[in-house]
């Protein structure tokens, strides 16, 4: 059985975000990780093919740069790993359709994707990836239990979570909850750097959505510090009642 | 004339949800400024609360029934709301940015070929294109986007667009749709013990690890139950177990802007910021008042939470009763 999993390498979540003077995101002094809810993916993949064997396959669409995150993924015990190599820009649409075409290549029929990357926040490309694949398809997953082709599976929504069921080939997309990623170990990260990374040049189609520019959002006054003790609630109340006329 | 907007209403427990009459709300921008008609979709098993769609501007309203189509079923809903925008020859549906519309707004984007932007907050209208602002980085930056393609899908934050009354007459036409595709499909939904979610909440009271132990959070939810709100945390207390995953706010929680946020003994790292700095107001209680979290507080209490927030909780009672 071939697992895929596809991960993103996005800014770390304590950067601080600017623009350049043209107004794209500086990119300089960013320091990436792997997509915080890749690594969810990355850890069911692994459960899975503890469960049931095979090979896990880390896929990443993007510059070299992305190589970094799959290197990662292959430190945490991924057996192979793919880049699907393109400069400039590709809307989620493109990168699902060339992810979609990969893992038809690769034949494999759990694929699992983080819910939503953490830099331009679409939670798309797994939903997509999916339909292109006319695979089905359970999004925001906490919980996951595959019994031969049939799929239960936990989501989170609203005020609870919804108890799914499906069938294989299915796309997962994780969400925090569903487990706890393991670290890599010195042993995992020295097997890794005898792996290969594929490479295979993709094309872009174009693109259904493209972004226009980028901005800041406003940035608020410093507020007011009504006190220390007890004694500012009173002042408090009377401007969430007055000012802001919340109660 | 053929509606060229389509509306997906939500519905739980076959009631539409206020985040649908949001979405209608996006709808009347859209339709006023590109001079199109709009209507609107619901599935689910016979809607009981049609009552919420007087005077919100809807005319044309299509049920699709079906016992089956209670419970969310992506693989049923897609085909049905594919058809239907088939026959309409619709360019743009709407959706609200809920577990639901997220869902199902990249699938059908998939079948029709549609550009989909998800989380919207603000569209402007300029030389005939559609420009759509959506937070990126969990709102430390905003994105402005085009979409290229003819037909549109896009899902709209919840708690930015304002209800508007607007005097109108509803036509429902209902459906009742045989056989549906229930590949995949909800067969229960486990519900958090009837407590208020923070992505939909109006009001949210957070925790932090300043409140020391699990326990101690009885002091956040007695406020929250005070003032009818939802309860929060960040992360550091999810992740130590205190609370659920469910309340985590910030950049790999819930993005959530309600009209007030409190935040008892949270520090305000970067990434809590992210997914709350947007609310209308918001107050920080923390005995450090060098604490991040005061740099986009309204307003700030230096002190202690064990000392502030039982008489905050009195004294909003004492208002409520
Ligand atoms: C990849 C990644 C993703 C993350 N995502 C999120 C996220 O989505 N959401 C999130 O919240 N965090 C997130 N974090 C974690 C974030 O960096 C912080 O660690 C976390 O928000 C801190 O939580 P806290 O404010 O409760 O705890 P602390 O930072 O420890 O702050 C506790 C505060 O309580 C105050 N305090 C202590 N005692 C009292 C008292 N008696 N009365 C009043 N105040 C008191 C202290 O002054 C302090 O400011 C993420 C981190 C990473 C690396
Ligand atoms: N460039 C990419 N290469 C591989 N997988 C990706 C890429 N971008 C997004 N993904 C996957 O799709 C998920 C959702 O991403 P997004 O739709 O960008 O929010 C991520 O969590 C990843 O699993």
């Amino acid at each position: 059985m071939k697992i895929a999993v596809c991960i993103n390498y996005v800014p770390d979540t304590a950067s601080k975000i600017k623009l350049t003077d043209d107004n794209r995101i500086d990119e300089n002094g960013l320091s990436y990780v792997i997509n915080p809810f890749d690594e969810f993916a990355i850890e069911e993949a692994l459960k899975t093919k503890e469960k049931f064997g095979g090979e896990i396959f880390a896929i990443s669409a993007g510059n070299d740069a992305k190589k970094e995150g799959i290197k990662k993924a292959l430190a945490m015990g991924v057996d192979n790993g793919i880049l699907l190599k393109y400069d400039g820009y590709m809307d989620p649409f493109n990168i699902a359709d060339n992810l979609a075409a990969q893992i038809k290549t690769l034949g494999s029929n759990i694929v699992f994707f983080g819910r939503q990357s953490v830099d331009y926040d679409n939670g798309i490309t797994g939903l997509l990836t999916a339909e292109l694949l006319n695979y089905n398809c359970i999004s925001i997953v906490t919980k996951l239990d595959i019994q031969g082709n049939e799929v239960t599976a936990e989501r989170e929504i609203e005020g609870g979570k919804e108890v799914v069921k499906s069938t294989l080939p299915i796309v997962i997309t994780t969400q925090k909850g569903l487990n706890e990623p393991r670290y890599a170990t010195l042993k995992g990260i020295m097997a890794s750097k005898k792996k290969v990374i594929e490479e295979i040049n993709i094309t872009s189609v174009s693109n259904l959505v493209e972004n226009v520019s980028y901005k800041l959002p406003k940035v608020k006054n410093p507020g007011r510090i009504l006190g220390s003790d007890a004694s500012a609630v009173n002042e408090l109340v009377k401007l969430l009642r007055d000012e802001a006329k919340i109660i | 004339m053929n509606s060229k907007i389509l509306v997906i209403l939500e519905q739980r427990e076959n009631k539409i949800k206020k985040s649908s009459l949001e979405t209608i709300e996006a709808a009347k921008l859209f339709a006023s400024r590109l001079n199109y008609n709009f209507e609107a979709l619901v599935i689910g098993n016979g809607i009981e609360n049609l009552d919420i769609l007087q005077n919100t501007g809807l005319s044309t309203l299509t049920e699709y029934k079906n016992s089956d189509l209670e419970l969310y079923s992506p693989s049923a809903y897609k085909k049905i709301i594919v058809e239907h925008f088939n026959k309409l020859s619709g360019e743009i549906i709407l959706f609200a940015n809920t577990s639901f519309g997220k869902d199902l707004a990249p699938r059908i984007a998939a079948s029709l070929k549609a550009g989909c932007i998800t989380d919207c907050t603000n569209f402007d209208f300029s030389d005939g294109n559609i420009i759509c602002s959506k937070p990126i980085f969990a709102g430390k930056a905003i994105s402005e986007l085009k979409v290229n393609s003819p037909l549109k899908v896009f899902t709209i934050r919840t708690n930015v667009f304002k209800i508007v009354p607007a005097e109108c007459k509803l036509d429902i036409i209902t459906e009742h749709f045989e056989a549906p595709d229930l590949t995949t499909k909800v067969i229960e939904i486990n519900k958090q013990d009837s407590k208020l979610d923070v992505a939909e909440a109006d009001i949210i009271i957070s925790g932090g690890r300043g409140l020391k132990s699990p326990e101690n959070f009885a002091l956040v939810e007695k406020l929250a139950q005070a003032f009818g709100a939802a309860v929060g945390a960040s992360r550091a207390v999810v992740d130590a177990g205190w609370r659920p995953h469910s309340e985590q706010v910030g950049q790999t929680g819930k993005t959530v802007s309600p009209s007030l946020y409190i935040a008892c003994g949270i520090s305000g790292a970067i990434q809590h910021l992210a997914g709350m700095s947007s609310s209308k107001y918001i107050v920080a209680i923390n005995k450090d008042a060098d604490a991040p979290i005061f740099s986009v507080a309204d307003y700030g209490i230096t002190g202690d939470v064990f000392e502030i927030l039982p008489v905050l909780t009195e004294q909003i009672n004492k208002l409520k009763q």
